[in-house]
C-alpha cells in the first residue's frame, strides 16, 4: 500500500513538471536535411491539411508540380493543427525550418523572422504575387516585407437567421451598433435568443472586443497598443463599454458561460439548431453548425459588423485572418516556384472548388457557388482594412489576455478599464 | 526478485515477502553477486527512464521558475524570485489555493464517508451485492476525457438529462445552469467527482473491511455490542489502515486534479473552477509563459511533497512501518 502511494504521489508530481519538461526535450530533435542527390531537389512542404479532402487534393497538386518540374521532389509532411504548432515551436529553438511551412502570419511569424529563420519574398515573389488579393497578403507583410504567401483567406462576421429575424419584425441587417442593439431587443421582446456564444471557449467572445475596437478606435489604434505595450487608450476602453451595453441586455443562449463552441450543446449547435438568432464567426460556421446541428440552408445569412457611431472604423474594414505558406531561409529556387505553382489560378480554382476555401486570387472566383461563402468573398474584396486576429497577430500571452479579460467582461467580473489594464500589464510583462 | 534489496527483511504489515528457498554454505558471495547482478540488471532500464523523464524534467522545471522563459531555446533571463511572488499576488492562482482547501475537505467530509457508508453496506448478505460493487466502481475504469463530455452533456442547460430528470419530477426551474454558474460550478464539479471516485474508495474499504476477522464482530455480538457499538469500536479501529490510505489517495487527486476540470469547464466560468493544475496549463502551453507555469508546477510539487511526506511521517507511519520513514528499516 504505502508504495502504491508513493509512486501515485510521485507520477503525479512528476507529470506536471514533466510535461513542462518536454517541451525543452522534444527541443533536441532534429530533422533531416532536403539536400540533391542525383541531381534532383528534395523540397519539404509542412502543412496541416490532414484532413479530406484537402489531404488528397494537395498531394494531387504536389504530384502535378513535380510533373511539370521533372528535376524537383516534393516531400509532403502533414501533422494535426496542435502538434504542428508545438512542432515548430521546437525547431523556431533550433534554427532550422522546413523549406516551405504553414503559417498564419502575425505574431509567430514575426518571431522567426526575428529569429532570421524566414526568406524574404518581397523581391522573389514581386511580379505574380502583386495579382493576389490584397486583404490575404496583409498578415504575411511585417515591416513593409513580404515572408509569405496565403492559399486561404476568412473573415469574421455575423451569420444569422433570416427566418428569426423575420419573426421579430426586423427587416433588414443592421448596420450600426446602436441599430444592433435594437435588433437584439426586437429579439428578446419575441423570447427569441438573440445570439449564440460558446462562453467556455473564450476567443468567440474576444471577436466582439476585437471588432468594437476596430470600429471604435480603429485598426491603427490596436497595431499602436500592441508596439508600445498600452492598450489603456480610450478608444479601447470604450469598446468595452460598447460590449457591456450588449452584455447588459443579456442576449445570450442560457448557460452560455459553460457552452463550448462546436459540441452537440455548443454555440455551433445552438445556432444550427434555431435556438439563437446570432452569432459572430468566421466563414467556417455553417459547415460547423450543419456539422454539429441540424444547419439552416437557405435560412443562413451573413453580414458585416456593425459601424460604430462617432467611432474611427469603417464598416468595411474586416477582421480575419487564414492559412499561408513562408520558406525558410535559404530555401531552394524550387520552393519559391512552389509558391507560384500554389497561388496560380489553375491552383486556386482547384482549392476553391474541391476544398471549401476562399479564392486568394482573383480569377479564381469563379469557382465559387454557394452565396453565403460569395458575400463573404465580396466583402473581403471590397475591404478598407484588416486586422489579423488578435490571438495571432499579438504574442500569445497577450492574445490569451485578451481572451481571458474579455470573458471576465462578458461575464461581469471585469470593467472595460480593467479589461485594458490587465491586456497593458500582460503586453508589459512580455517585454 | 531475491530477498537482498527488498527494504524490510522483517515482515511488515501489508508487506509479502516472497522468501527464497535459503541454500545455506556454498557459494554464499557468489550467490550475493549474482543476485546483486540481477537487481542491477531489473533495475537500468527503469532507472535510466526514472532519471531521464521525470527527475530530470523534474529539475529542469525547478531551474526554469527561477527564470522569464517562453520555452524558445534554454531560459537566460534570470529573475530570481520573481515568479513565485507573481504566484502569490494572482487571484487566480490564491482562488485556485482556496478551491484546493475547498475540494480536499469536500472529499474528505462527504466524499469517503460516502464510500464508507456504501463499503458497510455491500459487505452485509445481500441479493445480488457483486452487480452493486460492479456498477459503483465501474465509473472509476471510465477515463476522465470521457466522464468529463458525458457530464457536459449530462448537465447542459435545458437540454441535458439532469434538467430533464428535474422537470419529470416537477422541479422545473430548479437545475439552473450547473457548470456555466460561477456560484454552483464547483458544487456541480464535485457531484462529478464524487460519482467518478468514491467507487473506488469503496471497493479499497471494502477490501479493508473484509480482512477484519468475523470473529471479533461476532464476539462483540455476544458482548451485547449494538450495531453502531460494532462498527464504532470494532470495524472503524481496525479499518483505520485503509481509511488513513483512503485520504491519502483522496488528498492528493484533489490537489491534481485536472483532466476533469479541462473537459468539462476549461477553469471556467471565470477561473471559478479552475485548479492549479489548470492554471499551469494555460501559463505553459497557451501563453508559452513556461517559467512561470514552472514555478506554478513547482509549488504545486511542493504542496504535494510537504503533505505526502509530512502525512507518512505522521499519519501513516504505523501502517508503513519501516517501509518509507526509514529506507533500511534498521539504525532507528
Amino acid at each position: 500500500m504505502g508504495d502504491r502511494a508513493l509512486s501515485r504521489r510521485g507520477f503525479l508530481a512528476a507529470s506536471a513538471a514533466a510535461g513542462l519538461g518536454m517541451t525543452a526535450l522534444s527541443a533536441c530533435g532534429g530533422d533531416s536535411d532536403g539536400g540533391s542527390a542525383d541531381g534532383k531537389t528534395t523540397i519539404e512542404w509542412w502543412n496541416i491539411s490532414t484532413t479530406e479532402p484537402t489531404k488528397t487534393v494537395w498531394a494531387g497538386l504536389a504530384k502535378k508540380f513535380e510533373a511539370q518540374n521533372p528535376k524537383v521532389k516534393v516531400k509532403i509532411v502533414q501533422m494535426e493543427n496542435d502538434a504542428y504548432k508545438s512542432k515548430m515551436t521546437a525547431l523556431t529553438a533550433s534554427g532550422k525550418l522546413p523549406d516551405i511551412f504553414h503559417t498564419w502570419g502575425g505574431g509567430v511569424l514575426q518571431q522567426q523572422v526575428d529569429a532570421g529563420l524566414v526568406e524574404d519574398l518581397t523581391d522573389r515573389t514581386k511580379p505574380w504575387a502583386d495579382g493576389m488579393l490584397s486583404v490575404a497578403k496583409q498578415a504575411y507583410i511585417l515591416d513593409n516585407k513580404t515572408y509569405g504567401i496565403p492559399f486561404d483567406i476568412g473573415m469574421i462576421g455575423f451569420w444569422y437567421n433570416k427566418a428569426l429575424f423575420k419573426q421579430a419584425g426586423i427587416a433588414a441587417p443592421p448596420t450600426t451598433w446602436s441599430g444592433f442593439l435594437d435588433a437584439v431587443k426586437k429579439l428578446k421582446a419575441k423570447n427569441i435568443t438573440p445570439i449564440a456564444l460558446a462562453g467556455k471557449e473564450k476567443w468567440p467572445g474576444m471577436y466582439y472586443w476585437a471588432y468594437l475596437a476596430m470600429r471604435t478606435a480603429g485598426i491603427d489604434a490596436l497595431k499602436k497598443a500592441n508596439d508600445d505595450k498600452d492598450f489603456t487608450a480610450p478608444g479601447l476602453v470604450q469598446a468595452g463599454r460598447h460590449l457591456q451595453d450588449l452584455v447588459k441586455l443579456q442576449p445570450f443562449q442560457k448557460g452560455f458561460l459553460g457552452a463550448a463552441y462546436s459540441t452537440p450543446t455548443g454555440q455551433a449547435a445552438t445556432m444550427g439548431n434555431g435556438k439563437a438568432a446570432m452569432e459572430l464567426m468566421g466563414q467556417w460556421a455553417p459547415v460547423v453548425e450543419a456539422d454539429s446541428g441540424k444547419g439552416l440552408g437557405s435560412n443562413l445569412g451573413f453580414f458585416p459588423f456593425p459601424a460604430v457611431e462617432g467611432g474611427k472604423g469603417a464598416i468595411t474594414e474586416v477582421f480575419g485572418g487564414g492559412g499561408g505558406h513562408a520558406l525558410r531561409k535559404g530555401a531552394p529556387q524550387a520552393a519559391v516556384d512552389f509558391l507560384k505553382f500554389f497561388a496560380s489560378e489553375a491552383t486556386d480554382l482547384v482549392l476553391v472548388k474541391k476544398t471549401n476555401t476562399l479564392p486568394v486570387v482573383p480569377g479564381a472566383e469563379k469557382g465559387l457557388s454557394d452565396p453565403n461563402t460569395k458575400a463573404v468573398q465580396a466583402q473581403l474584396k471590397a475591404a478598407t482594412g484588416f486586422q489579423l486576429y488578435l490571438d495571432q497577430a499579438y504574442a500569445p500571452a497577450v492574445g490569451q489576455e485578451v481572451n481571458d479579460s474579455v470573458a471576465a467582461l462578458i461575464s461581469g467580473s471585469k470593467s472595460p478599464e480593467q479589461v485594458t489594464q490587465s491586456i497593458s500589464k500582460t503586453a508589459k510583462e512580455e517585454q | 526478485m531475491t530477498s537482498t534489496f527488498l527494504p524490510d527483511k522483517r515482515t511488515g504489515p501489508g508487506v509479502a515477502l516472497p522468501s527464497p528457498a535459503a541454500t545455506p554454505g556454498r557459494g554464499r558471495a557468489r550467490r550475493r553477486l549474482v543476485n546483486w547482478l540481477t537487481a542491477v540488471g531489473f533495475q537500468v532500464p527503469a532507472l535510466v527512464l526514472f532519471i531521464g523523464l521525470v527527475l530530470l524534467p523534474m529539475l529542469f522545471a525547478l531551474y526554469a521558475a527561477f527564470f522569464r522563459w517562453g520555452g524558445f531555446g534554454m531560459p537566460s533571463d534570470y529573475i530570481g524570485g520573481d515568479n513565485f511572488t507573481r504566484l502569490f499576488q494572482d487571484d487566480v492562482f490564491l482562488g485556485d489555493l482556496w478551491r484546493c482547501a475547498l475540494l480536499v475537505g469536500l472529499s474528505l467530509l462527504l466524499q469517503l464517508p460516502f464510500a464508507l457508508a456504501m463499503a458497510v453496506a455491500l459487505n452485509q448478505r445481500l441479493r445480488g451485492r457483486a452487480v452493486y460493487r460492479m456498477l459503483f466502481f465501474a465509473p472509476y475504469v471510465l477515463s476522465e476525457a470521457i466522464t468529463g463530455v458525458l457530464f457536459s452533456m449530462v448537465f447542459a442547460p435545458d437540454d441535458g438529462l439532469a434538467d430533464h430528470v428535474l422537470g419529470a419530477i416537477g422541479l422545473d426551474g430548479v437545475g439552473g445552469e450547473w457548470f456555466a454558474d460561477p456560484s454552483y460550478v464547483m458544487a456541480t464539479l464535485f457531484l462529478v467527482m464524487t460519482w467518478k471516485y468514491f467507487g473506488f474508495h469503496m471497493m479499497l474499504l471494502l477490501a479493508g473491511l473484509q480482512s477484519i476477522p468475523a470473529e471479533l464482530t461476532e464476539a462483540a455480538l455476544i458482548d451485547g455490542a449494538n450495531p453502531w457499538q460494532r462498527f464504532r469500536n470494532v470495524t472503524l479501529p481496525l479499518l483505520a489502515p485503509t481509511i488513513r490510505i483512503s485520504i491519502f489517495l483522496s488528498v492528493i487527486g484533489s490537489i491534481q486534479l485536472f483532466d476533469l476540470v479541462w473537459v468539462i469547464t476549461q477553469g471556467g466560468p471565470d477561473h471559478h473552477s479552475e485548479t492549479m493544475a489548470v492554471t499551469m496549463f494555460q501559463y505553459g502551453f497557451k501563453r508559452y509563459q513556461v517559467g512561470y507555469a514552472s514555478a506554478i508546477s513547482v509549488v504545486m510539487f511542493g504542496i504535494c511533497l510537504v503533505f505526502a511526506l509530512a502525512y507518512q511521517r505522521f499519519v501513516l507511519r504505523r501502517d508503513l512501518e519501516g517501509a518509507t520513514t526509514n529506507m533500511r528499516g534498521d539504525g532507528r
